[in-house]
């Protein structure tokens, strides 16, 4: 623990290192910058494994912290830690982040900026593995900024397209809003507690626990910190970027916009778990529990596969945030390292879809790619049951119930847990709506008809993670709650006792899984070959509800017609105020300094340059007449002088009479 | 030797005058050198005059200093030619009235 703790440093550095070589590769070089990120990435992933495997066996936490800038007599210290938390979503981002590397060479493989894309994805990498290590609030603020920047060039990577570019905005600008709070907050603390550590030996802003009293923040700061969550992990009310963000590539979606960073918020929220104060873990639980159901209910309308997909990631990152609130650090964290491996996993399928449609994303233009493309059918069968919770064998069953179980014993209300029984309801609806039009049924368009499956670059990293999509889940069963006292630090023991207190909430939900799979494949199993021309089966039923669902609860619209108008309002009035005031006021300036300028010049012209100038005059004069004696006529020297002796010898002769 | 020392002496004083005339009136570099040259030897035939009729000629003294005096003319002379072949290399002339790139 205390060895590894030394080398830790490596494992943001080693891509941050690839993404700095790559930057400077020229664009040819494409198979070294694949492997610069590849090889970087493996070391971060080797690193974390060691770290994971320490903690495994030592348990605790271990902290390495210096001083970074000194100002007067007080220092701001950073630092990093590893502790359970920390190493599990260090192995997992790790992880993540090397199948999609991998996966990468493959989708990219046709692009013109193979080289930079991977100096961004490394780039992200680098920042995202700091956060995850990071021991400071500021250096997790830092680390929380670089992996938003990363974030905004990957969005914006083809960034031709101005949709593209638009999104790119979006996502860093709304993203923006809720960090403010988090660097309000993070002020607050730092004015609180004197320290942004969060480990210290004692003195950290986390250890006051151990110091006596348990260190809880005021519900204002904590709520502050939370805003940032909301902002990065796409909760209500600053959902809207994070569907747009699909703009970006799919591997992108899949490794940022799925998987890690936008789980960040999850693991702030996780990583300052001791300095929420109870009302506010009320917030967080009710905002997830209503971005939980609310984005849900929007994927059901929705027709971009990769759209469906964002707001089913928005749906399960509130039931993360439901869990953390209701249910602690373990309920949170489990759902978030399961949802990362099988949505990681259904992005990458997706991409494998659209690649092998030829860049098609509307599922009704799909159909039957059950048979032409069997690889990424099976592995996303696999994330699509993992994510809707079909029981026992796959993972996202085992953390969705551990959420609904704690949601279920909450005692301030029942109703979270009533949304996210809705939630699972229509989590399973839609994505057999998705699996259903993509896969099976007849090809909707020639695109679909000639479809092939991807190389095995890309199939290989879909395999793995279809196997973790099952394995994560056997770790945090109530019967076996592995995983759940490796982050507690508690002891356990195989007990399937347990098992049977939850079974009551497992069967509802089952059953409602089922229901879900059923109704939805019975709607839309009888789809035609005109799929795409067609209304939705859902639409003819009821076109009110289906049109608001489309239209994503008019919130973009909604945005655009207060705030975004509201700041065009403020800026014209800005632009108005510049114009004629300000700058009414920098011409009467200007204008007086002119004035004063042109009265200096003809004082200048007048009195002092006429002095000099008469002054120079007079000199001249004198000069020209003077420079008469001196034509350069050596003979005319010549007669002066003779002349003068003449006259000399005159003067001498007449003085002597 | 019943020539008066007079004699000698408004000799050098003709000589010294035409040298004078031509130095200021000749417009060629080279007749104005000779103009000089003739002054200057006015000015030796009265150092060898004054020597020839002083109470003590046994001594020398005027014809060292004419011998002197002619070295240095001989010198002068190489000096001036060389001058006025320099300038008239560069200006192309050497009319001494045209040597005036000195005027102010």
């Amino acid at each position: 623990m205390e060895s590894i703790i030394k080398y830790l440093w490596l494992m943001p550095t080693a891509p941050l290192l690839a993404a700095g070589i790559t930057a400077l590769l020229p664009r040819r070089q494409r198979v070294l910058s694949a492997g610069l990120a590849i090889g970087a990435i493996s070391i971060s992933f080797v690193v974390a494994c060691i770290a994971f495997s320490a903690t495994l066996h030592a348990g605790g936490r271990a902290t390495s912290n210096f001083r970074w800038l000194d100002f007067g007599s007080t220092s701001v210290q950073l630092g990093w830690v590893l502790d359970p938390l920390g190493a599990i979503m260090s192995v997992m981002v790790a992880l993540v982040s090397l199948l999609i590397f991998i996966y990468s060479v493959g989708y990219m493989a046709k692009d013109d900026n193979f080289t930079r894309f991977f100096c961004f994805l490394a780039f992200f990498a680098a920042a995202m593995l700091g956060l995850v290590i990071a021991n400071s609030l500021l250096l997790f603020f830092i680390c929380w900024e670089l992996v938003g920047l990363a974030s905004y060039l990957l969005i914006g990577f083809w960034f031709q397209k101005p949709s593209a570019a638009a999104a790119a905005k979006k996502a860093f600008i709304v993203t923006r809003i809720g960090d403010l709070g988090f660097l309000a907050g993070m002020l607050l603390l730092y004015a609180k507690t004197g320290t942004l550590l969060f480990y210290d030996n004692g003195h950290g802003c986390l250890d006051r626990g151990a110091a006596g009293g348990v260190m809880v923040a005021t519900t204002f700061i904590s709520l502050l910190i939370f805003c940032g969550a909301v902002g990065k992990s796409g909760q209500i009310p600053l959902h809207v970027w994070l569907p747009d963000a699909m703009e970006g590539p799919t591997p992108v979606s899949a490794l940022i916009h799925a998987a890690t960073m936008v789980a960040a918020g999850v693991f702030l929220i996780a990583r300052v778990y001791p300095l929420m104060s109870p009302e506010s873990l009320k917030v967080v639980t009710w905002i997830g529990a209503l971005t939980a159901v609310f984005a849900a209910s929007i994927a059901v309308a929705q027709d971009d596969i990769k759209r469906i997909l964002a707001y089913s990631t928005v749906s399960q990152l509130g039931y993360m945030m439901m869990g953390l609130g209701a249910g602690g650090v373990a309920v949170g964290m489990f759902h978030l390292t399961t949802h990362a491996f099988f949505k990681a996993l259904l992005f990458m399928g997706a991409g494998s879809v659209i690649h092998g449609c030829h860049e098609e994303q509307d599922i009704r233009k799909m159909g039957g790619l059950r048979r032409r493309m069997p690889v990424t059918f099976a592995t996303y069968a696999v994330g699509m049951m993992a994510l809707c919770g079909v029981p026992l064998f796959f993972s996202g069953f085992w953390s969705k119930d551990a959420i609904l179980g704690a949601t279920h014993h909450w005692r301030t209300s029942p109703a979270p847990f009533y949304l996210g029984l809705a939630g699972a309801f229509l989590t399973a609806f839609y994505m057999t709506r998705q699996v259903v039009r993509v896969f099976f049924g007849k090809p909707a368009t020639k695109e679909a008809e000639h479809a092939h499956e991807s190389p095995s670059v890309m199939t290989v990293p879909l395999v793995i993670l279809a196997v973790l999509a099952v394995m994560a889940g056997f770790f945090g069963t109530p019967a076996w709650p592995w995983f759940q006292s490796y982050l507690e630090g508690t002891p356990y023991e195989f007990d399937l006792s347990k098992l049977s207190e939850a079974v009551p909430i497992m069967l509802l939900s089952t059953g409602l899984v089922v229901a879900a799979i059923f109704l939805s494949g019975w709607i839309y199993g009888k789809t035609s070959a005109q799929a795409a021309r067609e209304k939705d089966p859902l639409e003819t039923a009821q076109p009110a509800i289906f049109a608001l669902l489309r239209h994503k609860f008019f919130v973009d619209e909604f945005y655009d017609a207060t705030v975004v108008n509201l700041t065009i309002v403020f800026a014209l009035f800005s632009d108005w105020l510049d114009r004629e005031i300000w700058d009414g006021l920098v011409r009467a300036v200007s204008r007086l300094t002119l004035a004063l300028a042109r009265l200096n010049r003809s004082v200048d012209e007048s009195v002092i340059n006429g002095s000099f100038d008469a002054g120079t005059e007079t000199v001249r004069d004198s000069g020209k007449w003077m420079s008469l004696l001196q034509n350069g006529q050596t003979q005319r020297y010549l007669r002066v002088i003779g002349l003068s002796f003449c006259a000399l010898l005159i003067l001498l002769l007449w003085g002597s009479r | 030797m019943t020539t008066p020392l007079a004699n000698y002496l408004i000799l050098a004083a003709l000589l010294f005058a035409v040298g004078l005339a031509g130095a200021l009136m000749r417009r060629n570099a080279v007749l104005v050198l000779i103009g000089l040259e003739l002054m200057f030897n006015a000015a030796n035939l009265n150092f060898i005059a004054f020597w020839r009729f002083n109470p003590h000629p046994e001594r020398l003294t005027g014809l060292m200093f004419a011998l002197f005096s002619i070295a240095i003319g001989a010198a002068e002379a190489a000096i001036g030619l060389a001058l006025i072949i320099a300038i008239y290399r560069h200006r192309r002339t050497a009319q001494v009235d045209q040597f005036n790139s000195l005027k102010g």
